[in-house]
């Protein structure tokens, strides 16, 4: 038996915080190529040190729900899972490659546990954000004529935090579908509240890479962009800031292909999934476009 | 009763002998020998045809073979088992009491377990104080996942971040699960308590305590390992209090001090263990860290004897969650609004200290 266990921060505040790990996992659970699929998470139940316990498959992946590589995945969630021997050099990750390793948890006897990097990290995530610009606008060959803005929560508290940020930009350029592509930053220049000044674009998509949507992506980021002067008002999509049309996607890691990217982890850590991962990304673009 | 059940048992005996509360059944040279010592039942030498015969007089026993040694999770058949007391009651009691509707509670959620004609089990999961309402009258959920949605909100639609907080919704109803469904509703309701409360029955339970639980914090939260001063433990036993008392969390805390240290304040009564502080005590443990660092000062107030009495009523009832049965008009109340705020124009400056004594010196 196979079990998939997603890992994410949760809140004890916020309500939605754990919405997008449950949609994603249910996702995964409706293709049909786990025996178990749970959740776990840092601030709700279960909590990490206790999800492993829960299983009765003894081959686990576990992803975690993360946009980038850090303090979350290289110290927090290794300790509380009490995986066995972990050491992140096992990843051999520039800060933006840590793909699997696979251990034993002192939790649970006789599991194999696979820790994958990152989701936000991974290669298909850049196809996560250019989905998440096509439902936003409601446009499947949205591209030409539009700016593409990747925002970050900002290099101060961990470096791998703006790599990956860059990685995903980089990418998204090379593809030359958009007119341009910029990283943009909360807390850093260049900074997301200057947006209009980095386009030359008259329509530019912005999208926050954080997992779920709360204090960052609907208060503050939306407030400091000028789509609104109160959050608690909304906003319109696209709303216009300086001429030019804003359209704010909110945290990418709601949009449903994200359940791919989780998939894709496990699969390269050895999981066998078939064609599931082509079956989500079937699906949830026909979700995407309702 | 159906065939297969007793198919079932047949072939359990051939390979190498059936046996489940109460009931043995195995197969030798001579046939089958079926036997309940409980009823004065012991027959050898059967034909299949016997067998057949002595099922049907006895199916209550045959049907509860079936049941119990289908292949599932051995926490999840413990929790189950559980549920209808199969390792106290004897066959008989047990399914007059199922047939009467026997039903038990895990947290706040009444496990109600149904038997149909041929004995197997079906399970209703509701809210505890719910157990008296027609069925017709709750909403009606079927997929355990529906769990998730349901459990986050209290009836006020206020977020519940602690699962096994005594705030679980009323007016739903999960009538008509099998026995992996209603295990795994009762994950989503109440996650891992299944697994820690097997553990527990098995001696096999890790508590980790108040120490090590703090000793491994790093981040923001590392600074909670400073509130450990070798000054004792009574600043954990009034996190307890304050966290893990009945009333604001259905586990029940195993968790002490250290390991040789336990806590003065009482674990609580509840079904399921709690085997470490949970993130929501390391999240608090970290303010009253920081808050606990402070000095304390003698301040000077002025009050009434009722006026006194009436802040350690406003205390108590905001720490209690009464605020909201107090009435509108029940002056007599001391924590009322209507007092409180009569408390607040007379005694607070404008700056809103109280008595009009400055917080810090000037």
């Amino acid at each position: 038996m196979q079990a998939l266990v997603i890992v994410a921060h949760g809140s004890h505040l916020n309500p939605d915080s754990s919405t997008p790990t449950y949609t994603h996992a249910d996702t995964v659970r409706e293709a049909g190529v786990f025996d178990e699929v749970r959740t776990a998470f840092w601030k709700e139940e279960p909590h990490f040190r206790e999800v492993l316990r829960t299983l009765e498959s003894d081959e686990v992946f576990v992803v975690p729900l993360f946009v980038s590589e850090g303090y979350f995945t290289e110290q927090v969630i290794p300790r509380e899972l009490r995986l066995d021997g972990f050491d992140v050099e096992q990843w051999d990750s520039d800060g933006t490659s840590a793909d699997s390793t696979t251990l034993s948890a002192t939790d649970v006897a006789g599991k194999t546990v696979h820790y994958c990097g990152p989701a936000g990290t991974h290669d298909a995530m850049t196809d996560v954000i250019v989905r998440r610009a096509e439902s936003v606008t409601g446009d499947p060959d949205v591209g030409p004529g539009f700016g593409l803005a990747v925002v970050g929560h900002g290099t101060e508290r961990n470096e791998n935090s703006a790599k990956a940020i860059r990685y995903h930009t980089e990418r998204i350029r090379d593809l030359d579908r958009f007119d341009e592509v910029r990283d943009l930053y909360m807390d850093e220049d260049p900074e997301v509240d200057d947006v209009t000044e980095f386009f030359e674009s008259d329509d530019v998509v912005v999208v926050p890479l954080f997992i779920a949507d709360g204090y960052h992506t609907q208060e503050d980021i939306p407030e400091d962009m000028g789509l609104t002067d109160d959050h608690r008002t909304g906003w319109d999509t696209p709303t216009e800031v300086d001429g030019t049309r804003i359209w704010y996607a909110g945290a990418v890691g709601t949009e449903e292909l994200m359940a791919d990217v989780v998939l894709e982890r496990a699969r390269d850590a050895g999981a066998d999934v078939g064609d599931a991962v082509e079956r989500v990304r079937e699906a949830t673009r026909r979700a995407g476009a309702d | 009763m159906h065939a297969t059940q007793v198919e079932r048992l047949a072939t359990a005996a051939r390979e190498g002998g059936a046996e489940r509360d109460g009931l043995a059944v195995d197969h030798g040279d001579d046939g089958f020998r079926f036997s309940i010592p409980a009823e004065g039942v012991d027959e050898d030498g059967l034909t299949e045809a016997d067998l057949d015969r002595l099922a049907r007089e006895y199916p209550d026993y045959v049907t509860n073979f079936a049941v119990w040694t289908r292949d599932r999770a051995a926490a999840d058949a413990a929790f189950l088992r559980w549920a209808e007391r199969a390792d106290e009651l004897s066959v008989p009691e047990r399914y007059d009491r199922l047939r009467e509707g026997a039903a038990r509670t895990w947290g706040e959620v009444r496990v109600a377990v149904l038997l149909d004609e041929d004995g197997e089990r079906r399970y209703d999961l509701r809210h505890e104080d719910d157990a008296g309402v027609p069925t017709g009258d709750l909403d009606r959920y079927d997929d355990p996942l529906d769990a998730r949605s349901l459990v986050k909100t209290d009836d006020d639609g206020r977020y519940r971040p602690l699962k096994a907080a005594p705030s679980l919704p009323h007016g739903w109803v999960f009538p008509d699960l099998d026995g992996r469904a209603a295990a795994e509703t009762v994950e989503y309701v109440y996650p891992a308590t299944i697994a820690n409360w097997h553990l527990e029955n098995e001696g096999e339970l890790d508590v980790d305590h108040w120490r090590e639980t703090m000793e491994r914090q790093s981040g923001i939260y590392g600074v909670v390992k400073t509130w450990d001063r070798g000054e004792g433990h009574e600043h954990v036993n009034w996190v307890a209090e304050a966290c893990c008392d009945d009333s604001q969390c259905l586990k029940r805390r195993e968790w002490q001090y250290d390991e040789k240290t336990d806590l003065d304040v009482d674990g609580g009564d509840g079904v399921f263990p709690c085997r470490e502080p949970c993130s929501l005590v390391v999240s608090a443990a970290r303010k009253w860290t920081r808050l606990e660092a402070e000095t304390e000062r003698t301040y000077e107030f002025t009050l009434t004897p009722s006026e006194k009495e009436q802040v350690e009523a406003v205390i108590d009832a905001v720490a209690d969650g009464r605020t909201r049965d107090i009435r509108e008009a029940d002056v007599k109340d001391p924590a009322n609004r209507y007092r409180t705020r009569f408390l607040r124009a007379k005694r607070f400056d404008g700056a809103g200290n109280l008595s009009g004594t400055p917080t810090d010196e000037e």
